[in-house]
């Protein structure tokens, strides 16, 4: 689908969804409130049918956190980044994990990484770190004065 | 011990403090942190009811090296070498992406001699990798004689990726703009005139003795079943997506370099099994073939590198790039703030979202299968933890 009709498609699902245009595909802002009813319709849809849930990530802004879910349909060949944006002190948005269940380990890893929250995950523990790990290692303002080299 | 008074009760029932125990069948083994099947430290721990799996839960980190914060401080030069330690047995195609991202943001033009270099390079180290899959899969099943086979014909193939690039396993031959140097004078020849002849009279041998063996096939047919729509939500590439139907090959959908010049068909099983997942692995070893074949005689004159800045700056933006790595669909995210080093960067690996699929695809299976099903999944350590 082209951009200009997905926007249409998109604008249909969520009034309030902004877009983004520059990068390789069409950027789609959230708010976080709305993104698990967006995702559950992105998935249902027929013509949009966003099946694959190729990457998820999110960036520390300093200011704020910012989601990056990257999404494609295997079906009709078409992709889209939803980036949603989350309060740094107390981040916390619902989990797709019942949509694309790729996210369960994505998701964890985020949780970490950037003391991200994700409500009603099934299993939100440390995956990569020691349990005992105090901090969040991606975050810009993460300091460890022993294992950490400056370059 | 327990003396049986305190056990059980006059009429022979359990007492309630020990009805729990007994009533929980549960027993939790872990394999791992170094275990001969998990080549690597995968640090697996197994929840059991009798011989049935309940649960796997993976515990991952043990070899994390946090490349992405690393990278944050590294120059797009520098990024592409640590990139080369992720996933070891495609790192020729790890640089390429990252290669491929910084000339999409910067629109440098690759001499062509340069891209035919590269996706010669890239399908050689698919072999290599696949080859070494196969013989450690077939060990992980307890027959030792075809890890020497596969060894026997790679040996070659580390020493051709010496001779050119100086180094075995973690090549850092690919740089922005093409390749470091010119390959080795008799590269050419010992790929078109050794290799590939070796390799063509020995592939029979691992038909017959491992891909035929009765034994063989009943410990992969119908083990570790993922199906077409699990496969896409759990967010597999690359062979064991499409040994479930999933047409994901990155060479194909996006094509990069010559990939669109040369012939070459996308290797598809529907079964969805571990034999399955073996079958692409055995059939893409001949498209692989085929390629190089196709390109080798014909590598164009010219320059091997463009000319770039001695300082390279990524313009504000995101950029993305995918690469088909010899296990699926390697992601390179970065967010450029117009810097010389990466704001944040992101490695989508191919081998954490297959790993993901692990655990639904051996629940209720008997635990002498979880290993027929990871051996097939071709799951490499530091690619996952990264």
């Amino acid at each position: 689908m082209e951009i200009e009709a997905l926007k249409i498609q998109l604008t249909e699902l969520l009034p309030s969804v902004t877009f983004e245009e520059g990068g390789e595909w069409l950027n789609v802002h959230v708010e976080p409130n709305d993104w698990k009813p967006f995702a559950t319709q992105l998935k249902a849809s027929a013509e949009l049918y966003f099946d694959y849930l190729f990457c998820l990530t999110c960036v520390d802004w300093k200011s704020h956190l910012t989601m990056v879910y990257h999404l494609s349909s295997t079906k009709h060949r078409h992709t889209i980044v939803v980036k949603c944006k989350l309060d740094r002190t107390t981040p916390v948005v619902e989990t797709v994990c019942d949509i694309w269940r790729t996210a369960e380990f994505h998701e964890r890893e985020v949780f970490e990484m950037f003391g991200v929250e994700f409500k009603n995950h099934p299993d939100l523990r440390k995956l990569i770190l020691p349990a005992d790990w105090v901090g969040f290692p991606l975050r810009k303002d993460y300091e460890d004065p022993i294992n950490m080299i400056k370059l | 011990m327990y003396h049986i008074n305190e056990l059980l009760n006059s009429d022979n029932t359990l007492k309630p403090s020990f009805v729990a125990m007994k009533e929980s069948d549960d027993y939790t083994i872990n394999i791992g942190p170094q275990h001969p099947a998990t080549h690597g430290v995968l640090h697996l721990v197994i929840t059991l009811n009798g011989e049935t799996i309940k649960k796997v839960d993976p515990d991952l980190g043990f070899i994390h090296r946090s490349i992405e914060k690393m990278c944050e401080s590294l120059s797009y030069r520098q990024y592409i070498y640590v990139t080369s330690r992720m996933d070891y047995l495609s790192s020729h195609i790890n640089n390429h992406a990252c290669a491929l991202l910084v000339e999409k943001a910067l629109q440098v033009e690759v001499p062509e001699r340069a891209q035919y270099i590269r996706v010669i390079m890239d399908e050689l180290t698919r072999i290599a990798s696949h080859l070494l899959w196969w013989g450690a899969m077939a060990m992980d099943m307890g027959a030792f004689t075809p890890y020497f086979y596969a060894f026997r014909e790679r040996e070659l193939l580390t020493e051709i990726m010496e001779d050119t690039c100086g180094a075995r396993l973690t090549m850092n031959y690919m740089v922005p703009g093409g390749v470091m140097h010119d390959p080795h004078e008799k590269f050419v020849y010992r790929v078109s005139k050794e290799f590939l002849p070796l390799l063509k009279s020995k592939l029979h041998e691992y038909e017959e003795l491992v891909t035929g063996n009765i034994i063989f096939q009943n410990r992969v047919n119908g083990v570790g079943l993922l199906t077409y729509e699990d496969a896409i939500s759990y967010g597999c590439s690359g062979p064991t997506a499409r040994a479930s139907g999933v047409r994901c090959d990155i060479r194909k959908l996006y094509p990069y370099d010559v990939y669109n010049k040369v012939q070459f068909e996308e290797v598809i099983e529907t079964a969805g099994d571990s034999m399955a997942r073996y079958m692409v692995r055995m059939n893409e070893i001949k498209q692989s073939i085929s390629i190089i074949e196709q390109l080798i005689d014909n590598i164009p004159e010219g320059d091997f590198q463009a000319k770039t800045k001695a300082v390279l700056k990524l313009p504000k933006g995101e950029f993305y790039q995918r690469a088909e790595t010899a296990r699926g669909e390697l992601g390179v995210f970065v967010v450029s703030e117009g810097g010389t080093t990466p704001y944040r960067i992101k490695f989508r690996s191919p081998g954490f979202s297959n790993l993901s699929c692990l655990d639904h695809i051996t629940k209720g299976s008997k635990i002498g299968d979880l290993v027929a099903s990871m051996g097939t999944l071709d799951l490499v350590i530091p690619d996952i933890d990264r």
